[in-house]
């Protein structure tokens, strides 16, 4: 089995592949559910648009499941500090994410117009507000949340949810925001026709040049602005137990560039994003969707790259007390489950990505209108 | 010192939560089979009403697991918004089952539940149905893993506290997989839920029997129905969890207060049919007794000893007292003395320093608990006995009721009279309610009967709270019964709507409400 220390870094990459794989699959459906309202203009189109994700959305929020689930098993710490810390803006996505499953089994289940039309709203907005309060999240992990550790390791935080709205939090939730609805319009393009792919081509190139703003503004502010990031100062110890209190943190690594100095390698993430998004702009342009489509997952890996390559090793920092910051070396479980669930994921990862893409497969094709009025019972 | 209002919260909203999402949990595990077994039929005989079935069940089935979904959604963020201390003390093993049911088990349920409702014309006859055992093998495995995680929280074997961490880790895995309270958990779970499905099913098909509509899908159904409930709710009894009981000290505890035992007698035990508990006074009042038959049914021998709740106490005041040196010693070794003499003492010591932290209720500090406040403490070890008695007779008496129930059904369904006997048609669907009256009961015996621990023996529910305010927690209590309660109205709203309609709802022109062809018989 791998030592303690490689296997610790082998976490980080893996919750990093979890979170991208949830932002590349959940992404475009919750991008698509946020654009759903204006995209589609009557209960026809609106059900093409859920028909395209319908087989697919399901599975794909597991992505996000499973990645709450593997930093509970393999990173405790980051998972008790951040779920307790974020108590209200972790409650405000569950609920908006509370009424997908039922809006989409359930909406077109009844004929009545202000069933569906109350359905669509809930499902706009159980796509947009995850969509926005994770990048908020993001842009608060940069700026230093307020936790602290007792001795024996209780975490408190000590600010509430409205302080997680601050301007450059609120800039981050833009850049998702944008990001996944770009993610779910060049989607649509592909697999829809007509007036909808038009508008999703529309919907994209807006998506783009808002996400290539805001995710340069963000990366200006980091390298002019005045946040401070935070250094390991004591050694690293990648076998030691893992306890976050045994190290030394200083603050001062303006705007967490420090890894981009010293690894100019690693500017390829945020190059990535730019060039991911610039594609999908053309793609879209162009109406070559499945190109825009792949300049969209290049954007949401890219930008999810560059947030972790800044905070590397950290994982949360701590605004009020460095010491108590989270590292990928010292919020981890022991190296026997570390060991342990490394070994799962080898196994089950690529088994799961194997029938994710047979079912895509299955299911791939344009939904039209024509093919809902057909069989307006059996569809959603 | 924590606040009892917060942490009694948090219970409230986790029992709440955890509650409701069972609600919809045990008819997706039976559905989910019953529909795989249908599909078979129809795949080995070709019959279009088989098909009809599996899409209609279906239709049912998918308006229940959504709700499932959503209310599965809160149980995975309730452990860390909610319990920031348990995930931290335990997250090196209770995290663990609950991540590969992610991998192993919400991904397959997940994707191929699309492919199970669209599917159909995309897939052949074979791939779809291998699709829907598919479905039906991801809800067993899910449950398989969670309730490994459940069993664990029962009887915590494969991990050790460590000094460095201050959390207990995993040292053994197979123990944790082969944990024989969450295997016999696992057993008497899922084949209840099995027989949550088979009433559903049962219940609904009379409905129509007694409208004399759709008799053939109807007939069908039941009769599938009757016979898969069957060989389903005599696994539940006799693979019923009671063998469990007598693992693990916090299930010994459980078994005598679900029995009100409060002495311990000579074995066999007697099983107290009824009566009126009396905590305060640790007698039961107006008993009714079944010689032999406790011993029996919880130790499956005419030898063993029931341990009764008198004696337990005095047991578990001792091992509060080391619990206390337990506490003391572990300071010690954090102030940096590791001596051996102090390793070794704490090694001797450390099993019952869960049993000290029961005292952190009432002290900070612990080592100067007072007597009273020890006796108070041990005292808390003992769940409510009287609701624990009570809860544990409905559930038992819900299960008797069903077997009844199945018999006649399975006896009728042979004899292919079930439809010229409307009592039992009406009876069928008059118990509708009860799988879920048994499910909701028996989570409480096996959840309250844990109680004061949320990991047995090792970490009070007491310590287990986030740090949050109680003002957050009034919050998201109050939201999240207003939100269940609302998405409650509309799923019930559904089903009924579709219940009713029946087979119709297709609008394959085959059925009652559509009279465009002929029923078929």
């Amino acid at each position: 089995m791998l030592d303690y220390e490689s296997l610790k870094l082998v976490w980080w990459i893996l919750v990093g592949v979890l979170l991208i794989g949830f932002a590349l699959t959940d992404g475009f459906d919750l991008g698509a559910a946020a654009l759903l309202p204006l995209l589609g203009r009557d209960d026809e189109e609106r059900r093409v648009i859920i028909n395209t994700i319908a087989p697919h959305w399901d599975g794909n929020q597991v992505w996000l499941i499973t990645a709450g689930g593997a930093l509970f098993a393999a990173w405790p710490l980051v998972y008790a500090a951040s779920f307790s810390g974020f108590y209200w803006a972790m409650l405000v996505v569950l609920f908006a994410l509370f009424v997908r499953p039922v809006g989409f089994d359930y909406r077109s289940k009844l004929e009545n117009t202000r069933w569906r039309q109350s359905w669509d709203w809930g499902l706009c907005i159980g796509g947009l507000v995850p969509a926005l309060v994770f990048g908020v999240a993001f842009g608060n992990l940069l700026l230093g949340v307020p936790i602290q550790f007792d001795a024996d390791l209780r975490v408190s935080y000590h600010g509430n949810f409205w302080q997680l709205l601050n301007p450059f939090g609120l800039l981050a939730g833009l850049v998702s925001l944008s990001m996944l609805c770009l993610h779910g319009a060049t989607w649509l393009g592909m697999r829809s026709e007509g007036a909808i792919a038009l508008r999703s081509r529309r919907a994209a190139r807006y998506c783009a040049v808002l996400y290539l703003a805001s995710f340069s503004a963000a990366g200006l502010w980091l390298w002019l602005g005045d946040i401070q990031g935070l250094q390991l100062v004591s050694a690293v110890d990648g076998n030691a137990a893992s306890n976050p209190l045994a190290k030394q943190v200083a603050v001062g690594n303006p705007g967490w560039l420090d890894n981009y100095s010293r690894q100019p390698l690693s500017l390829i993430a945020p190059l990535l994003g730019l060039a991911g998004a610039a594609l999908a702009w053309l793609g879209a342009s162009g109406r070559l969707f499945g190109w825009a489509f792949l300049g969209s997952s290049l954007a949401i890996i890219g930008t999810l790259c560059t947030a972790g390559f800044a905070l590397f090793p950290f994982v949360m920092p701590s605004s009020i007390d460095p010491q108590s910051s989270l590292t990928l070396w010292d919020a981890v479980s022991s190296h026997k489950t570390l060991g342990i669930m490394f070994v799962v994921a080898c196994l089950f990862v690529p088994l799961i990505l194997l029938y994710t893409l047979w079912s895509y497969a299955k299911m791939w094709g344009t939904v039209t209108t024509a093919q809902i009025r057909n069989n307006p019972h059996g569809l959603y | 010192m924590i606040s009892e209002q917060l942490v009694d919260l948090s219970r409230l909203q986790f029992a709440m939560t955890a509650m409701y999402h069972f609600l919809f949990v045990p008819l997706t595990l039976g559905l989910a089979f019953l529909l795989a077994i249908m599909e078979s039929v129809y795949v080995m005989t070709g019959k279009q009403v088989y098909q009809d079935m599996v899409k209609f069940w279906g239709k049912l089935f998918g308006i229940n697991f959504a709700l499932g979904v959503t209310t599965g959604l809160t149980m995975e963020f309730q452990f860390g918004t909610n319990w920031a201390y348990y995930s931290h003390y335990v997250g090196d093993i209770f995290g663990a089952p609950l991540a590969i049911e992610g991998l192993m088990a919400f991904f397959l349920e997940s994707t191929f539940i699309g492919l199970f409702f669209f599917g159909w014309e995309r897939l052949s006859k074979l791939q779809h149905l291998a699709v829907t055992w598919l479905v039906a093998l991801g809800s067993n495995l899910s449950a398989l893993w969670i309730l490994i995680a459940n069993g664990w929280m029962q009887n915590p074997v494969g991990a050790e506290f460590n000094i460095d961490t201050m959390r207990m880790e995993l040292t053994d895995f197979s123990a944790l997989l082969f944990n024989p309270v969450a295997q016999v958990k696992f057993v008497h779970t899922v084949a209840a839920g099995y027989v949550t499905g088979a009433v559903f099913v049962l219940a609904i098909s009379s409905y129509y029997l007694l409208k004399r509509r759709d008799l053939g899908f109807a007939r069908r159904s039941f009769a599938i129905a009757s016979a898969f409930g069957l060989a389903s709710i005599l696994s539940v009894i006799v693979l019923g969890d009671e063998s469990g009981y007598e693992i693990g000290d916090v299930q010994k505890t459980k078994l005598a207060a679900i029995e009100a035992e409060w002495d311990t007698h000579e074995a066999p035990a007697a099983f107290t049919l009824f009566g009126l508990p009396d905590q305060q006074a640790m007698r039961t009042d107006y008993a009714i007794r079944i010689p032999y038959a406790l011993g029996l049914i919880a130790t499956r021998s005419l030898d063993g000893e029931v341990t009764g709740i008198k004696d337990l106490l005095i047991q578990h005041e001792a091992r509060i007292r080391n619990g206390m040196q337990a506490y003391a010693l572990l300071q010690q070794l954090r102030s940096g003395d590791r001596s051996p003499a102090t390793l070794q003492a704490f090694d001797a010591v450390k099993a019952d320093l869960g049993y000290g932290l029961l005292l952190k209720k009432y002290t900070e500090q612990m080592v100067d608990a007072t007597p009273e406040q020890i006796a108070q403490a041990s005292l808390d070890t003992i769940p409510d006995v009287a609701s624990l008695f009570w809860t544990f007779r409905i559930m038992v008496g819900c299960g008797v009721l069903m077997l009844a129930l199945f018999i006649c059904a399975f006896w009728a369904s042979a004899k292919r009279n079930e439809e010229h006997k409307p009592w039992l048609l009406k009876w069928a669907l008059l118990s509708l309610p009860l799988p879920w009256i048994a499910a909701q009961t028996g989570w409480y015996v096996a959840e309250h009967g844990r109680q004061p621990w949320s990991i047995g023996e090792v970490l009070p529910t007491h310590l287990s709270v986030s740090s949050v305010s109680t003002t957050d927690v009034w919050g998201s209590l109050i939201a999240l019964v207003a939100f269940y309660s609302v998405l409650l109205v509309i799923e019930m709203y559904l089903m009924i709507r579709f219940a009713r309609l029946g087979p119709s709802s297709l609008h394959t022109g085959r059925y009652h409400f559509e009279r465009t062809q002929p029923a078929i018989a």
